[in-house]
């Protein structure tokens, strides 16, 4: 008894072992349109809550199903899941019909081909490529391809901050600069509070902040034909600023090295920390209880006063886009879906529902989307916003780097010195990690 | 990872002591025992052996993001994802000599002290006393609790600021001067281990009260008579019956620590902490994180020889060690 145990013990370690990566035949067949009655449709977290989404997307896939008598099955994912999820659906082949991704994923996911290319025929059944903003249609995949993907909800960063912690430190106004923001930090930190709330276990925001501080400082993080260079010194500048932040300026709160799950966001609407620089928090405020008036939202800080030229980024174009499987089998009721989502009234309905910006330009002009804080990011995403590299290594440029960042947060928090040689380590270690560089 | 709850013992089949009755043989028929068993054969291939055979082929390629959606077409590299794998002196081969140094500190860590546990409380409860079927029923919690949930509870716990752990060592106890961090930096360690022991222990601890059953009565009576004390019946009587039951155990413990990898990736999340950074998420992160499947795979059959390996050779040396005692 006891070896017979003992060997399936082993046949089961093995196999786990073996199929830590397995799973699954690989099936490259193509899609068609076998199944024209039903859709399945990924959704992204936009909401407070999965449950959120799911209140906001139901009477509009009822609306869908009534124009078209498609009947769409929803899954709302979470964010930390959602690249798994699509890898694993690229992989097997058994995927949804139609899916949200974030939009940095695009050129990655391109690559893998598991897509539907959005052609000049597709495009014009869905009203033309001209209906989207330029921005956000940059963010769709590599520059000299047909777009992987269409935007669905536009995002764009911006300085959050509490107005009645400015006004009791006696700052009139929001920085401009990062000069000026650390020292508004300062006079906003003590008692328990701090100037800045940052999400530093989190690798995809790290990420996004080296990118926007990156290009401020000149860094690129792939070279023109997308090979990585994450440790220039320009790039090197650029993390270390941003986790000087906790480790020199000490305006950070050192337990925020361990947030991941959206603790910074709490941070601010409980008023511990004075200053937050997030995506379209507003919904996600107001779900932690902070009432709209009690924050502004200003562009992220530059440099320098006056910033001008390449260097003039103060966000990354953030935003969700909708694609469909390749595989699909209702590859017609997917598009038709496609076009139904980003109609200029399903635009209006959805972006004020979860409190983004419409990518599709007429949508843009709806009072839902002209109060302060969304004119402020429509503007920073209009001249500001520049989109992450669209290479096929970009996910990897997420995970690795912002993954490197948030070890030298653990050193910051620690009170283990963060120098120029220490983040050029890192950033190195990352670049290695990835197999053409 | 839900193969392992396949291969699980059933808890209920262990605790009655049982002193089995060999069925009655019959001579007719004498394929008719394959024929049932070919069915369970044939599904064991399809469900272990052929992702395992995938798996290799995989190791074989270069299946990086280009090619994940048609195997086929991704070319072959011969060994040279193995090449990379055990380049020591190169970061890819140096991250996963680290990550196995680091796992098997852990396992051997986790390993000992749950089956000390078990053991002492296995001892301990083998006595009746009022009382001791609740205790037993309380003890087997962790195992009964579903993985995800119990660990994103120590996951809360272990938070710095509002963390119970560092509520109850510094705030009520004193012990740390300050609030550590548990899941990022050097304690992240610790509180793997913490995690996996509280998971495992109630196993061992199961198991050896299952065996405990079987010891005779007599046997502690006898030496009780020639003056054995507690200690000396434990060491002369318990744990030498236990052997077979050990020897099991351990291995099973071993390999399910060594491969474990719920625990790490809902503690820590995608990116384990250098100081945590056990195999199965080292080869996660190596595919999953840089979708470089091929080289996640050379490394998952390199840690599948290692452990067929050791396997090997601890069953050889424990039935030697037994043959040896007989």
């Amino acid at each position: 008894m006891p070896n017979r145990r003992g060997l399936a013990a082993l046949t089961a370690a093995l196999a786990l072992t073996a199929s830590a990566c397995g799973g699954g035949a690989a099936i490259g067949g193509d899609g068609g349109n076998a199944h024209p009655r039903t859709l399945t449709y990924w959704a992204s977290n936009q909401g407070a809550s999965l449950a959120d989404d799911r209140r906001v997307l139901a009477p509009e896939l009822a609306r869908f199903q009534r124009r078209t008598g498609i009947k769409v099955k929803l899954e709302v994912i979470g964010w930390p899941d959602l690249l798994n999820r699509v890898l694993a659906a690229t992989i097997s082949g058994q995927g949804p019909d139609v899916l949200n991704i974030g939009n940095t994923w695009s050129a990655s996911l391109q690559a893998t081909g598991a897509l539907l290319p959005f052609d000049p025929r597709l495009l014009t059944a869905i009203g033309g490529r001209n209906r989207f903003a330029p921005a956000a249609l940059a963010a769709t995949g590599a520059a000299d391809r047909d777009p992987a993907a269409v935007p669905l909800y536009s995002l764009s960063y911006g300085l959050y901050w509490n107005r009645a912690l400015f006004r009791r430190a006696g700052i009139p106004r929001p920085p401009t600069t990062w000069a000026e923001l650390t020292a508004d930090g300062r006079r906003l930190t003590g008692g328990g509070h701090y100037g800045l709330a940052i999400e530093g276990g989190n690798y995809a925001e790290n990420a996004h902040h080296a990118f926007i501080l990156g290009r401020q400082h000149g860094a690129d993080f792939f070279t023109a034909d997308g090979r990585p260079r994450f440790n220039t010194p320009q790039a090197v500048a650029a993390v270390k600023q941003y986790v000087d932040f906790m480790a020199k300026d000490r305006i950070t709160a050192p337990g925020d090295a361990e947030y991941a799950a959206q603790q910074s966001l709490q941070d601010f609407a409980t008023g511990r920390a004075a200053m937050l620089m997030w995506q379209s928090a507003a919904s996600s405020l107001k779900a932690h209880g902070m009432p709209g008036d009690a924050y502004g939202v200003a562009p992220i800080p530059f440099q320098t006063a006056n910033a001008s030229g390449p260097t003039r980024v103060d966000s990354m174009v953030a935003g969700i886009n909708l694609a469909v499987f390749r595989n699909s089998q209702n590859r017609d009721g997917a598009v038709k879906f496609v076009r139904f989502m980003t109609s200029t009234a399903e635009q209006k309905t959805l972006n004020a529902a979860f409190g983004s910006i419409p990518p599709v330009k007429d949508a843009q002009d709806d009072p839902a989307f002209a109060t302060p804080d969304l004119t402020t990011l429509r503007q920073v995403l209009a001249h500001g916003a520049a989109p992450l590299p669209q290479v096929p290594d970009e996910s990897q440029f997420e995970t690795l780097v912002g993954t490197a960042i948030k070890d030298l947060f653990a050193d910051a928090a620690a009170g283990r010195p963060v120098t120029d040689a220490s983040v050029r380590a890192a950033l190195t270690k990352a670049q290695q990690q990835l197999p053409t560089s | 990872m839900t193969v392992t709850a396949s291969t699980t013992p059933p808890p209920a089949a262990e605790l009655p002591a049982t002193t089995s009755l060999r069925p009655r043989r019959r001579s007719r028929g004498a394929a008719l025992p394959y024929l049932l068993l070919l069915p369970a054969l044939l599904l064991e291939l399809l469900v272990h052996l052929v992702p395992m055979v995938i798996g290799v082929v995989m190791s074989f390629k270069e299946l990086t993001q280009f090619f994940v959606r048609d195997w086929g077409s991704a070319p072959w590299t011969g060994l040279g994802n193995y090449r990379v794998a055990v380049r020591f002196d190169a970061p890819v081969g140096q991250a996963l000599l680290h990550s196995f140094l680091i796992t098997c500190g852990f396992t051997a860590l986790s390993v000992g002290l749950s089956w000390l546990l078990g053991t002492a409380a296995a001892i301990l409860t083998q006595q009746g006393f009022r009382g001791r079927a609740l205790l037993r029923g309380v003890f087997l919690v962790p195992y009964a609790l579903p993985v995800y949930a119990a660990v994103i509870t120590w996951s809360f716990m272990f938070q710095r600021d509002n963390g119970l752990v560092n509520h109850v060592l510094h705030d009520q106890l004193r012990l740390a001067s300050g609030h550590p961090f548990w899941l990022i930096g050097g304690n992240s360690f610790a509180a793997l281990v913490t995690v996996s022991v509280w998971r495992s222990w109630p196993f061992a601890f199961l198991c050896l009260t299952a065996g405990l059953q079987n010891i005779p009565r007599e046997l502690y009576e006898a030496a009780a008579m020639d003056g054995a004390g507690i200690w000396q019946q434990v060491r002369r009587i318990t744990l030498p019956s236990l052997r077979p039951v050990n020897q099991v155990l351990v291995l099973v413990l071993f390999l399910w620590t060594f491969n474990d990898f719920n625990t790490p990736y809902v503690l820590f999340g995608k990116s384990a902490p250098a100081a945590a950074d056990v195999i199965s998420i080292h080869i996660y992160q190596s595919s999953f994180i840089t979708w470089n499947f091929g080289s996640g795979a050379a490394m998952s059959v390199l840690l599948l020889l290692f452990l067929l390996l050791v396997t090997v050779g601890y069953l050889v040396a424990t039935a030697r060690g037994r043959d040896a005692d007989a």
